[in-house]
């Protein structure tokens, strides 16, 4: 019964968003952009709804979608102390802040528009070569076939936003993109996007964050990036999921890495309703490297579901790839890792990680590498861990007086403390830290040991090297 | 400040602990010898409370009180110090974090604040030193990537930094070198006191010429077969531990 029931709600789910899309393209402020709205949404209504027997969807359940989901969000420009929900203190960041979907200038940084070099623009106020630049790009990197919500996106594409570096400019300062969502009066979506074009030898660093103020959200966030690196330019990317519990996200990363290019990215989430996340990095060129480290930490019964692929098309490219996750209480997560080795893909060095650890009897983690290799010159490794708690490791602690409480933490937080401590804007790690360490408990008194600065301070340095 | 009545144990529902006594009073050395798989680390184990250690028999009174009621980190509070034969390594948790939650919990067990973390830093360097490590030992994950000589050079570092009132030491010289075990008899003898007590399980005299005991037993089958003074050691040295298995038997 209510199976069919649900099916019902989600064959409106559909028809609500293909109805919202021809909404878009009327009204758009990017009628510009009318073509690949329409290859989106095309693409879109050919894809089956997912059920159980879907591969890419088999443990996430998507039942907390509803077809009154496809409202606009009500705009909210006053949020009581914004800030404090996405500050970085000493970051020194160019912040882009979007609230429901729509651009606040206000919490902004005015020199937005002066930094020589870099251009941040939304796709509306495009100029001319911009538009070219977006034309280009945009819904290409991202292959909408593999998710029918990146192609959902596509077609809901209106206004997005662009950054574009100059060749061989190294922006210093972190561009922070922050989405903040707020409780709607009604069920709404929000549909964002995002592309990055570096030029060659260009660099920049960019963390793409996602907050919410403390009320329950009634939103679907529907988000994609599509980063274009050229030749021999870097992007430092960090893509924090830190939104309340009862946030549903279809998030999409598209990174296409071009001759000598390089990815580095520092992926977070912590769980949600539904807080999916597709990463896919396809090296194009020759002598590009991708590294990515990810850590999930759901817990009540919130799930997380990475699904990462990374396409070696080209000869001597490397990726290094290590996800951890801690699940808790009746949470869920998924992570699934793909490594695709192409046949002329010779000398490539490719590696995937991940480790999880269950800290009750009722979390569940389901994770799949896999490798699939079609060129014979390759050295590849992938493996993937489930533990509990190490009990020798407990004792250890508790043998020196430490309570187990106080040792079960630690010992939690240990586990992604490497991940953490590698990444390297190191006012980043400071706010994440103690964030991060409240996911374990909200007793201050069973992480000051492992939040004392002084100690910290002392032991970063080495700690990344080990 | 010690006292073991008649302690049986399992491990596994194997029993390996036969009815063991031992009695030590403040300021004393026990050397515990003895062949391998004879119970010498589960009595450490038993001591420190692990799990899967199941006490089916006897008492055991630390400093007064009932130490078989005790938690693990109440035991260690309380001033029960094991230095493991094999100590685990830790990654992710920093020496530092480690060290500074262990001084803490014994502080705020008797009532004193928890330490100032730069007062801290200072008293962490100076007995690394003391003991021999290099100052990046404590910025590491707990035990991470240390050789064998260093995790009980490690050891030795804790028990002079947590100052117990009794330290069992299980092996801490196996596998050492002569220039480390000089390091690590040296750390023992700084902390010996009127008030501090020691149980110095060893297989090899060689520790005993310097950490000198006041008393040798050894241990086999689960029970101490024979005690004497430290003269004991030399004649164990030489004719092994047949004779008194044998004669125990
Ligand atoms: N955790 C354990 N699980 C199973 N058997 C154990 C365990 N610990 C000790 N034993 C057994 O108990 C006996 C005594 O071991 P142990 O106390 O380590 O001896 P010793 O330290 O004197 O060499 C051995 O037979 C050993 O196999
Ligand atoms: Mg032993």
């Amino acid at each position: 019964m209510s199976n069919v029931a649900k099916a019902v709600e989600l064959h409106e789910f559909s028809e609500q968003a293909v109805s919202l899309a021809s909404n878009t393209q009327q009204n758009s402020k990017t009628p510009w952009l009318a073509d690949v709205r329409e290859k989106g949404l095309a693409t879109f209504k050919r894809m089956p709804f997912p059920t159980r027997k879907t591969e890419a969807w088999k443990y996430t359940s998507l039942r907390a979608l509803s077809a009154e989901n496809f409202h606009r969000p009500a705009q909210q420009f006053s949020i009581a102390n914004a800030e404090a929900l996405f500050e970085v203190e000493g970051l020194e960041a160019l912040r882009v802040v979007f609230v429901n979907g729509e651009f606040n200038a206000e919490l902004s940084s005015p020199e937005l528009l002066s930094t020589s070099g870099l251009n941040i623009i939304q796709f509306a106020d495009a100029n001319e070569s911009q538009q070219k630049t977006i034309k280009t790009h945009l819904a290409n990197v991202s292959e909408t076939e593999r998710n029918l919500f990146t192609a959902l996106n596509a077609g809901l594409i209106d206004n997005g936003l662009l950054i574009t570096v100059d060749k061989k400019v190294r922006i210093e300062r972190p561009v922070q993109l922050v989405h903040i969502s707020s409780q709607q009066p009604e069920n709404a979506s929000v549909f964002a996007r995002c592309l990055v074009v570096l030029e060659q030898q260009a660099e920049l660093t960019l963390i793409e964050q996602f907050v919410s103020t403390h009320e329950t959200l009634n939103t679907i966030f529907n988000q994609t990036s599509e980063f274009i690196i050229g030749d021999a330019a870097k992007l430092n990317h960090y893509r924090l999921h830190l939104e309340d519990e009862s946030s549903i996200h279809l998030g999409g990363v598209y990174v296409d890495l071009n001759r000598d290019s390089q990815f580095e990215s520092y992926q977070l989430a912590l769980g949600g309703k539904v807080k999916r996340l597709d990463v896919l990095v396809n090296h194009n060129q020759p002598g590009s490297h991708c590294e990515m480290k990810g850590v999930y930490l759901p817990k009540h019964e919130q799930q997380v579901d990475f699904h990462t692929y990374i396409e070696h098309k080209a000869a001597h490219c490397t990726t290094d790839e290590v996800y951890r996750g801690i699940m808790a209480d009746k949470s869920k997560a998924v992570f699934n890792g793909r490594i695709h080795i192409h046949p002329d893909a010779q000398k490539t060095l490719a590696e995937l990680s991940n480790k999880n650890l269950l800290l009750s009897n009722q979390a569940e983690i389901n994770t799949k590498p896999e490798l699939e290799i079609y060129a014979d010159d390759v050295r590849c490794a992938h493996g993937a861990t489930v533990a509990q708690l190490d009990a020798k490791a407990r004792f250890y602690l508790q043998s020196r007086g430490i309570s187990r409480q106080e040792a079960e933490i630690m010992l939690s937080f240990g586990f992604i403390n490497e991940l953490l401590d590698a990444m390297p804007l190191v006012a980043l790690r400071d706010k994440l830290r103690p964030l991060l360490a409240q996911q374990f408990t909200s007793n201050a008194a069973l992480t000051r040991h492992l939040l004392d600065k002084a100690l910290a301070g002392e032991g970063q340095a080495q700690g990344v090297e080990a | 400040m010690l006292t073991i009545k008649n302690l049986h144990a399992n491990v596994e529902d194997k029993n390996i602990l036969k009815g063991l006594n031992l009695d030590v009073k403040p300021g004393e050395i026990h050397a515990i010898m003895g062949p391998n798989g004879a119970g010498k680390s589960t009595l450490g184990n038993v001591l420190s409370g692990r799990e899967g250690y199941e006490v089916t028999g006897g008492d055991v009174t630390f400093d007064g009180k009932n130490l078989l009621e005790m938690e693990t980190e109440e035991r260690a509070r309380e001033g029960l110090f094991l230095a493991f034969q094999y100590p685990v390594e830790i990654p992710g948790v920093s020496n530092l974090e480690f060290l500074k939650a262990s001084v803490d919990a014994a502080r705020e067990h008797r009532g004193e604040e928890p330490m100032d973390s730069v007062a801290f830093l200072k008293l962490a360097r100076e007995k690394c030193k003391a003991v021999n490590l290099d100052q990046n030992f404590l910025k590491r994950g707990v035990n991470e990537g240390f050789s064998g000589g260093e995790k009980k050079r490690n050891e030795i570092m804790q028990m002079m930094m947590l100052e117990p009132k009794l330290c069992i030491l299980d092996e801490t010289d196996s596998g050492l070198d002569i220039d480390a075990l000089q390091v690590v008899a040296e750390g023992v003898n700084s902390q010996r006191d009127p008030n501090r007590s020691f149980i110095v399980v060893t297989h090899y005299q060689r520790l005993l010429d310097y950490i000198v005991p006041d008393y040798v037993h050894v241990l086999a089958d689960g029970k101490i077969v024979k005690s004497g003074g430290k003269e004991l050691a030399l004649e164990l040295e030489e004719k092994g531990y047949g004779w008194i298995e044998n004669g125990a038997a």
